[in-house]
């Protein structure tokens, strides 16, 4: 049996149509239990899967499916596959969707029959042309085939796909924006509760789910929850597409482990540092995810390791920072994003987001203060403060503030005391 | 009230965002799907596209603003032929998409949000393209292009 489930597709960059992912395996787990399976026993063994979210937060998915209510059949229940990949520095989903769609619609299938969902979306960002194209014609060759649509292979039930195209923003990809977004509305996050779970797409039962986390469902389906379990590393189930961007050797996105060592990752699979630069830092999984630095290379990458750490895993692919460039400038890129990408509702981070992008790129022009570090964080403390604001973006916003200044500290000092940016020159 | 509707709007878009509808809860629901199906025929959304929309779906012009402008792929001013999404975000800062940016800006004579003179192109950043592997990154129009040097930009817009 493959130990890289999710790509095993992929690496020899072979067709992407139904016949060839027919040919490997594929629709088999759906030929098999659309129809005859207990959804509760599907359910059930996505929880023993022990199969925690993909898109960054890492919660358990058979506890976040179990919380939609039973079919009461008064109206539509709603699956929605998040592939509004746009978390700087993560380049996974893109991978599956360009090169194997049907792996992401076979797992939609699954588990919209889990949770008895008759309609599905497939939410994802304009400018994955190539992906929207591909999704396209394998939803059109599924429904040819009677994997999806009406009485779906014989049975009574039926699930109807559709791709929605967003019109941008990052706040989309957090899921009751997305929702809203969905909805034709602007993509402000809502208050929780109540959870889409519950009441979710125009108020009824819907679960968001990321396109790995859903394109790991057929194989839990195939081979079984004790598998999957095995094959992560220690306690974690499962691989992970793991991956590496910045001033290494070999950038790139791998299907590894869950578990594997961040050295292994950035030394062996990224081909370490480009020659002439040093590993001065990096964030573990995305913009929203607090810096790291060459003392943690021996952590495993898995959700509770990295959260011990004080970080995040994140979606799992890593930013690397390298010694030539400004640490004060890197983080000043990631607030100006932020302050960008808020999408305004909440007070902390509408004013306080541009606030602190204001006084990073002061400090970096060489106009820093010594009283300047103390307001960031001060800043960070309210902005960053879980309950302040409806959803997690100006918490996130504040991982690589927080962090940077515990780590970087000197290098801001340096700016403020010497008046410049120490690196200008530099690249 | 159709008849003056279809002076802002053509047959074709009409029937589009009438065909979007069909499969949502409520007309408002079809708002950005309407927004896209008229840009995608003018290249933006003028105030009398907005005006004719907002009456197509039952809704007020303002609101239909509101969720316009939130979406930075809606364009509510004229752009050019192409649109450049250049990205602006961590992984290609660090591969010194800055500097690969200030020189697309000298070659096309333009900052982010201006059009050139021959209607060509608009310059927009954009949030991370997911092709970190193989920054600095950039769309023009439809189509990605990466790994970027100050050396090889100018190029492809020859």
């Amino acid at each position: 049996m493959t130990q890289s489930p999710l790509t095993r597709n992929i690496q020899g960059n072979g067709p992407t149509d139904i016949l060839a992912y027919e040919a490997s395996g594929g629709y088999l787990a759906a030929r098999d239990n659309i129809g005859k399976a207990d959804p509760a026993d599907l359910l059930q063994l996505i929880k023993d899967s022990n199969l925690l979210g993909r898109g960054g937060a890492g919660f358990p998915t058979g506890m976040k499916w179990s919380f939609v209510p039973p079919a009461d059949g008064n109206g539509h229940r709603y699956l929605v596959a998040n592939a509004d990949e746009m978390e700087p520095g993560t380049f996974k989903d893109r991978l599956i969707m360009e090169n194997d769609p049907h792996q992401l619609i076979e797992g939609m299938l699954l588990s919209a029959y889990t949770l008895a969902a008759d309609v599905g979306y497939i939410f994802i960002r304009a400018e994955y042309h190539l992906a929207i194209a591909r999704i396209r014609s394998a939803i059109s060759e599924a429904e040819q085939k009677c994997y999806l649509g009406d009485r779906i292979l014989g049975s009574k039930y039926s699930f109807h796909l559709q791709v929605h195209i967003s019109a941008g923003r990052y706040i989309c990809g957090e899921e009751t924006a997305l929702l809203n977004s969905l909805e034709g509305k602007r993509a402000t996050p809502r208050a929780k509760p109540p959870f889409p779970q519950v009441s979710g797409l125009w108020g009824r039962p819907t679960i968001v789910n990321n396109v790995e986390t859903l394109c790991n469902i057929p194989h839990i389906v195939n081979h079984g929850a004790n598998w999957f379990k095995s094959l992560g590393k220690g306690d974690n189930a499962g691989t992970k597409l793991f991956g590496a961007s910045g001033r290494v050797k070999n950038p790139g996105c791998w299907e590894l482990p869950m578990g594997t060592s961040i050295r292994e990752i950035l030394e062996v699979h990224a081909g370490g540092m480009q020659d002439g630069y040093m590993l001065k830092g990096f964030l573990p999984g995305g913009a929203s995810t607090d810096f790291l630095t060459p003392d943690h290379l021996d952590l495993p990458m898995e959700y509770e390791a990295i959260q011990k750490a004080g970080s995040r895993m994140g979606t799992g692919l890593m930013v690397v920072l390298d010694d030539r460039a400004c640490p004060v400038g890197m983080i000043a890129n990631l607030e100006k994003f932020f302050a960008r990408e808020s999408c305004g509702f909440c007070t902390p981070c509408r004013e306080g987001l541009p606030w602190v992008q204001g006084i990073l790129d002061k400090i970096e022009a060489g106009h820093g203060q010594a009283a300047d570090l103390e307001v960031l964080e001060r800043q960070a403390l309210f902005i960053g403060a879980i309950g302040n604001t409806h959803c997690a973006h100006a918490p996130g916003a504040m991982e690589p503030l927080v962090s940077g200044l515990k780590y970087f500290r000197s290098e801001f000092e340096q700016h403020i005391h010497d008046g410049r940016c120490p690196y200008a020159g530099e690249s | 009230m159709k008849s003056e509707l279809i002076n802002a709007l053509s047959r074709a878009e009409i029937d589009a965002i009438e065909a979007e509808i069909t499969h949502l809860p409520d007309r408002k629901s079809a708002a950005i799907d309407a927004l896209k199906i008229v840009q995608s025929q003018r290249g933006w959304i003028s105030d009398d596209s907005l005006s004719a929309i907002a009456k197509l779906l039952n809704m007020s012009a303002a609101e239909l603003d509101g969720i316009a402008t939130f979406y930075n792929l809606i364009f509510r001013h004229p752009v050019g032929e192409q649109v450049i999404l250049f990205c602006d975000s961590v992984s290609c800062w660090l591969m010194n998409g800055e500097k690969v940016c200030s020189k697309l800006q000298r070659t096309l004579g333009i900052q982010h949000g201006e059009t050139t003179a021959d209607g060509q192109y608009t310059l927009l950043p954009v949030t991370c393209l997911g092709d970190c592997d193989h920054a600095p990154a950039m769309m023009v129009g439809e189509s990605l292009h990466h790994d970027l040097t100050v050396d090889n930009i100018e190029a492809i817009f020859k």
